[in-house]
């Protein structure tokens, strides 16, 4: 196609100072004015605000220009603002080129001069390109109102409800045999001391009762292909080796299982069956067969639970199932999970039976628990003393450098518990206390008064090896106190390790499949740090609670109504304008050699046999180019992206006006 | 002959979701690195033909870098170890064309890690300050 001949305007952002103090913009827009096919070069204090828009639409106007570029910030920031001003003027979005002299320029270059030259190289850069942009329709796609969340703790459990109660369909899936998450496993929360089971059981119960949710448990992604507002899932349902129609819930199995293996709910502190539900309040209530522990997978005999089964619900021959879903968004609420204190060996955990993980105290003090939420130590006894040590593994330059935020406050939580059920002393081991939250402070302020004493060092040994006979049997807990400047040795009868958080196994993969990023401590990165929390580059993509970083139950909560927002608001909307930058294939310059559709890892390249040529699907295709680049026969191009345009940003970039090769007609002749 | 240290040129072709990004972050934290770069936005590291590559040192830039996403977080999958190829592969052709393979660099850096983008970018312009001016600027081969 022939596009008309190139008027550009050229306009210089001044970004306030943030590109004025360092670039001379009158001198870039003054050099950019005699670059080839420039009609009008420009600078003004912010292109952004609405005078700067509307002088870019008046210009394009009366001048009839008809391409644009706009040096200011990151094309992030604004290049769809700037898209939408040109088509508000009557011209195609994509004759807009942004140069980027602020984040890439004034911001990072020492020297006026430097930051005044590079300035201008990348305006000449995106002038030679524009001249080359080809006008593009953006494809209009409906939006699939589905909504699938991952992950059924309390985040992804408020998400689903609000989506639900909003009247549109979800489709939870959980890897575990029940939805609830960690929170289920919590006794009290902080500061206020509420009931982990009260606040969090009506919220199980409604999701496992809501007509809009689809509960998909003991589930699994497997697979998700597709763009946003209409993604395929697929999803892989483990065999629970229970028909989830028949079973009602008695428990008889359970009962009558013979094998008996480590509770991973309750963190190792108990056994349960072979035959399970996590937990007497799980939802669904149908429990699971653990292949690995049932005797009948392992030896080939036993049936008990099927024997005692009134309701027939047993069935060995269940098979794993790929069921695929359709979803118009993803909200991904993965959660976290506790840091394994075992290779701080100093910490004797796994080697003293009084060393406990914070999620193992939970569950001591959870009347659901091994102890039935009495705080004794193994053999049964009421502790006299015990020591809380914080920022295990968190803040620790050999494991987790973040702060983990929750342990101060559920540590506090802890002390407080202890001191009312058993009344024993209390030490807590701090490097900072960190209580920023509505009530926080306060409660730091209640747990001092109570009594509780606060220490302020990292514990370098906890030891059976103690100073005094009477201690025998304790613990002994060696810190240096860095306010009293001594070192302090204190016998205790249970040591709580307060571990910090981490992503949940398992989020890199879904972190792929949806092509979207995790930062190096294993956290998935949002779209904007500030201003899109709950976003991600893939749109469509959400994320909510601790997937993102740790966070404690209320923010939890916010973010997973704050995603369910996200995603009706996408629903709402009910068609999609989709980037138009996509590849195109020549017909007549393809050789159907298929290289293209082996490099391409969305399928969206077909082969036709009879034609001998290679097609693109254009809803399919997500714009990135590799084919473009693998094609020997240059028979493909990637739109708004294709070898014209970048050819000639290089060469603009390189080349002094003098020596534009590439950039025009005038030139080339 | 003697090299300006601004006379130096660097074109780089960063990848919008990370190395583009981590270049954004680096500018939003005020990070202060070496002037001499020239950014060329593609979405994906893998849209890199060798021919681009080769072109940029023929046409006299004295450095050219290229950067994606980290092994496992390419937003398209694995366009990043494309791209990988083909780099290997403009380095072997830089080399039989009489050009010096030190220019090319590619590096993957991840989109939360402005610090680590100016060090990259500071180290690779110290690289090519000490190569010295690439030949082919004063030489005509196309």
């Amino acid at each position: 196609m022939r596009e008309s001949k190139p008027k550009i305007g050229v306009y210089v952002c001044h970004c306030g100072t943030n590109i004025s103090g360092k670039v001379d913009v009158e001198a870039v827009s003054e050099y950019a004015s005699a670059l080839p096919h420039v009609a009008i070069a420009k600078n003004f204090k912010f292109m952004c605000s609405s005078p700067g828009q509307q002088l870019v639409i008046d210009d394009i106007r009366k001048n009839d220009l008809n391409r644009v570029v706009v040096a200011s910030c990151s094309p992030r920031m604004h290049e769809k603002t700037f898209r939408t001003a040109c088509q508000a003027a009557g011209i195609n979005p994509y004759y807009f080129q942004m140069a980027c002299i602020r984040e890439h320029d004034s911001w990072v270059t020492e020297d006026p001069e430097a930051a005044t030259q590079k300035a201008k190289d990348l305006v000449r850069g995106s002038v030679a390109r524009v001249a080359h942009h080809q006008q593009l329709t953006s494809r209009v796609v409906d939006i699939n109102p589905n909504v699938l969340v991952i992950g059924g703790g309390i985040s992804g459990m408020q998400a689903a409800l609000d989506i639900a109660d909003g009247g549109k369909k979800v489709y939870l899936v959980e890897r575990d045999p029940s939805i609830g998450g960690n929170m289920s496993k919590f006794d009290k929360t902080f500061p206020t001391l509420d009931c982990a089971a009260c606040i969090s059981t009506p919220k199980l119960v409604a999701v496992g009762q809501h007509e809009n949710i689809e509960m998909m448990t003991y589930s699994e992604v497997a697979d998700v292909s597709g763009f946003v507002g209409n993604f395929t899932v697929k999803i892989r349902k483990k065999p629970r080796y229970v028909d989830a129609d028949k079973c009602t819930g008695c428990g008889v199995c359970t009962e009558k299982c013979p094998s008996k293996v480590l509770s991973e709910f309750d963190h190792d502190l108990t056994k349960r069956k072979a035959i399970f539900t996590p937990f007497p309040q799980s939802v669904p209530n149908t429990p699971v067969i653990d292949t690995e522990n049932c005797l009948f997978f392992k030896k080939g005999k036993c049936r008990a639970c099927e024997k005692f089964c009134e309701a027939g619900a047993i069935d060995f021959e269940q098979k794993e199932e790929i069921v695929e879903i359709n979803v118009g968004s993803i909200i991904i609420a993965t959660g976290f999970e506790t840091f394994d204190p075992t290779p701080l060996t100093q910490y004797g955990f796994g080697r003293y039976p009084e060393v406990y993980t914070s999620i193992q105290f939970e569950r001591i003090n959870n009347a659901t628990g091994p102890t039935s939420g009495k705080i004794v130590t193994k053999d049964g006894k009421k502790p006299e003393s015990v020591a809380i040590i914080h920022c295990v593994g968190s803040r620790d330059q050999n494991y987790m450098k973040y702060c983990s935020r929750v342990c101060c406050m559920y540590s506090m939580k802890f002390a407080h518990l202890v001191r009312e059920k058993t009344g024993a002393e209390v030490y807590e081991f701090y490097i900072d206390i960190r209580s920023p939250g509505k009530g926080y402070e306060e409660f730091y302020n209640r747990l001092q008064e109570e009594g509780t004493h606060f220490i302020r060092g990292k514990v370098s040994q906890i030891t059976d090896m103690v100073d005094s006979p009477e201690d025998e049997g304790k613990l002994m807990v060696v810190a240096e106190d860095t306010l009293a400047r001594k070192v302090r040795r204190i016998p205790v009868d249970m040591v709580v390790l307060s571990v910090g958080l981490k992503p949940a196994a398992g989020i890199e993969d879904i972190a792929r499949m949806v092509g979207i990023s995790v930062d190096s401590d294993g956290w998935i990165n949002e779209l904007h740090p500030k201003l899109g929390p709950l976003a991600t580059p893939s749109d469509g993509i959400f994320i909510a609670g601790c997937c993102q970083g740790p966070k404690d139950i209320p923010d939890s909560v916010a973010q997973g109504q704050g995603a369910a927002g996200a995603a009706l608001s996408l629903i709402s909307r009910g068609k999609l304008e989709i980037e138009a930058a996509v590849s195109a294939i020549d017909p007549e310059r393809c050789m159907g050699c298929r290289q293209c559709e082996e490099v391409c890892v969305y399928g969206a390249i077909s082969y036709h046999p009879a034609l001998n040529i290679c097609e693109v699907n254009e809803a399919i295709c997500k714009g990135c180019g590799n084919c473009a680049a693998t094609c020997p026969n240059k028979a493909i191009d990637l739109k708004h992206f294709n070898n014209d345009e970048l050819l000639a940003e290089m060469e603009g970039l390189m080349f002094g006006p003098a020596d534009f090769h590439h950039g025009t007609d005038e030139q080339a002749a | 002959m003697a090299n300006n240290e601004t006379d130096i040129k660097i074109v780089a072709f960063l990848c919008n979701w990370c190395t583009f990004t981590a270049a954004d972050l680096a500018g939003t934290s005020r990070l202060k690195y070496a002037p001499n770069i020239r950014i060329v936005k593609v979405m994906c590291s893998s849209r890199i033909e060798p021919v681009f590559i080769l072109k940029v040192l023929l046409d006299g830039a004295d450095g050219v870098f290229i950067g994606g996403c980290a092994p496992g977080d390419c937003h398209y999958s694995k366009g990043n170890f494309y791209a990988r190829r083909k780099v290997a592969l403009a380095k072997t052709l830089a080399k039989s064309a009489g050009l010096d393979s030190e220019r090319i660099r590619l590096s993957w850096i991840p989109a939360s890690e402005g610090p680590r983008f100016a060090h990259v970018v500071n180290e690779f312009t110290a690289h090519i300050k000490e190569l010295g001016d690439n030949p082919a600027r004063r030489e005509v081969y196309i």
